[in-house]
């Protein structure tokens, strides 16, 4: 089983979620993060002092998904996600060891 | 007079939410609350002593006036027979209190936001009771209370350049000082106080290393709307009629702080590539400081040049802070005392000559004497509120000006008054 977790821009997470739906995963979880990359955040002035604003909101989309079905998640979340202009975020995928489903207390593969 | 009277009384939560926008999150309650306890300590005081120090007539060299005199609106306002109502002009006395404690309650509220964010709310109710007392009552005296400042032929004014026959029998200053609305009793008086206070009192913690960011410029925009609208009750009431006086500080009120606005926004616009809208609402201000002295002494058109001037001016002026390192949080300084000073003395380039008013440099070869004159009563209350300031923040300093770094860190708010602006989805259980 893997984890992906995709940092995107908020306005893209409807598109991303779409996309998922269409490949038939059901579930996912998201979260208001924020942060930088390489670019850095912007700058606002106020009464002419200007404070450089670094932390940039984001929105964290996290999915476990079965093995095979990991490769195709990213780059369903990559092509929904790109707008092609700087900061469009990242995706990555870390091993899972095990998932339980709370309700029905089923294990692996049949709890995502 | 009673609808001018609530107009000015409205511009002090109108100033609580201006203020209030401007700061943190954190603190925003403690900013509104120092306008709102404004309102609650000068009316109490105000009625006590206040109109009798202010307007009383048994004069103390020209400085103030015997605060118990009147006290507690002893017998001023009325005989035995109409007791609150007599009218003395024209209109009842008891409404001339209405409308002046209106001007001292934003007067102590406006210096409030030099000192946003650190300083303990008891302390703040004794200083500004202390403050109107040595600073506002006596100022009020001394220019509209026939005192040191005004008209008076033992004046400033009446010293320099003599005195002329006021045609009642008395004498008055050849050359009087203007201050219209309150220039320097409520401008000049506020932004001085600040600067003192926030020189005494020092930075806040982290000034300098955070960016105190405004946590809502609508709130800020809402203020300063409401402002505008206040402070037609404070120029064009300031004319005590319902007449020409009145009309002419109610366009010079508008035309001013509209010419002030784009004075900002175009100074931004040159400075940091953008017109913000927290200039804009920074350059109504400026623009309403600025005219409130001159309203009813200038044409339409030199209210649009004064506040013009006055709009670039103040975009400039708050700068000077982070340069000279003083933290005057929300510009007091670069905004009331900057805008106070060139509405004062532009008054002496700018009169027209009208309304029993000498005329400036403008529109009279004679008019450098009113130049002179309004530059000598701006110095003087700049000179008497220092004094004052400090004296009444030694007063208070056994009290304690400054709540802790750990309370500034985590918000004053929390510390001073258990209660914060907006829900922060921290789980809350009645105890």
């Amino acid at each position: 089983m893997k984890l992906v977790t995709a940092i995107v821009k908020p306005f893209t997470i409807d598109d991303v979620k779409a996309a998922l739906e269409q490949a038939g995963i059901h579930g996912l979880t998201i979260s208001e993060v924020q942060g930088y990359g390489r670019q850095k955040g912007h700058t606002e002035v106020y009464r002419g002092a200007e404070y450089a604003v670094d932390f940039v909101p984001k929105i964290r989309v996290e999915v476990v998904v079965d093995d095979e079905t990991a490769d195709t998640v990213v780059q369903l979340v990559v092509d929904a996600a790109r707008t092609g202009k700087i900061g469009d975020g990242k995706v990555w995928v870390t091993p899972v060891e095990s998932i339980v489903r709370v309700r029905t207390g089923e294990a692996g593969d049949a709890a995502i | 007079m009673l609808m001018a009277a609530s107009l000015v009384l409205l511009m002090t939560p109108a100033l609580a939410l201006f203020y209030g926008g401007m700061t943190r999150q954190k603190s925003v309650l403690n900013m509104m609350m120092m306008s709102f306890s404004a309102m609650g300590v000068v009316g109490v005081v105000y009625v006590l002593w206040g109109w009798s120090m202010s307007y009383g007539t048994q004069d103390v060299l020209g400085l103030f006036a015997n605060p118990f005199e009147m006290f507690g609106l002893a017998g001023v306002i009325g005989d035995a027979d109409n007791w609150m109502v007599s009218t003395l002009g024209a209109y009842p006395q008891v409404i001339d209190v209405a409308f002046q404690v209106t001007f001292a309650i934003i007067t102590v509220a406006l210096i409030s936001g030099a000192i946003a964010e650190r300083v303990k709310f008891g302390t703040w109710l004794v200083f500004v009771g202390v403050w109107v007392t040595l600073a506002f009552f006596p100022l009020a005296h001394m220019v509209w209370g026939g005192g040191l400042l005004s008209h008076s032929e033992n004046g400033l004014a009446s010293m320099i350049f003599g005195t002329v026959d006021d045609g009642d029998g008395g004498l008055t200053a050849a050359v009087g000082p203007v201050d219209f609305a309150g220039g320097t009793v409520v401008h000049i008086n506020a932004g001085m106080a600040a600067l003192v206070l926030v020189l005494l009192i020092g930075k806040r913690y982290d000034f300098g290393r955070t960016a105190f960011r405004p946590h809502s410029l609508p709130l800020v925009m809402l203020g300063a709307g409401l402002l505008w609208f206040g402070w037609f009750g404070f120029n064009a009431g300031s004319a005590f009629g319902a007449n020409g006086a009145a009309g002419l500080a109610w366009i010079n009120t508008t035309v001013a702080t509209a010419a002030a606005m784009l004075g900002w926004l175009l100074t931004e616009r040159i400075r940091d590539g953008h017109p913000t809208s927290l200039g804009a609402a920074s350059g109504v201000v400026a623009g309403l400081v600025a005219i409130t002295p001159a309203a009813g002494s200038v044409h339409p058109l030199g209210a649009i040049a004064l506040g013009a001037v006055s709009g670039a001016l103040c975009a400039l002026a708050v700068g000077l802070k982070h340069r000279f390192g003083y933290d005057d949080s929300l510009d007091v300084v670069g905004v009331h005392l900057v805008a106070g000073l060139w509405g004062t003395i532009a008054i002496g380039l700018l009169a027209t000559g009208t309304f029993g008013t000498a005329p400036g440099v403008f529109y009279s070869a004679e008019g450098w004497k009113l130049l002179v004159v309004q530059i000598v009563i701006a110095l003087a209350a700049l000179v008497f509120t220092a004094i004052m300031t400090a004296i009444a923040y030694v007063i208070c300093r056994p009290l304690g000006w400054r709540i802790t770094e750990a309370d500034e860190q985590s918000g004053i708010d929390g510390a001073e008054h258990a209660e914060s602006a907006y829900e922060a989805s921290t789980n809350a259980l009645i105890r």
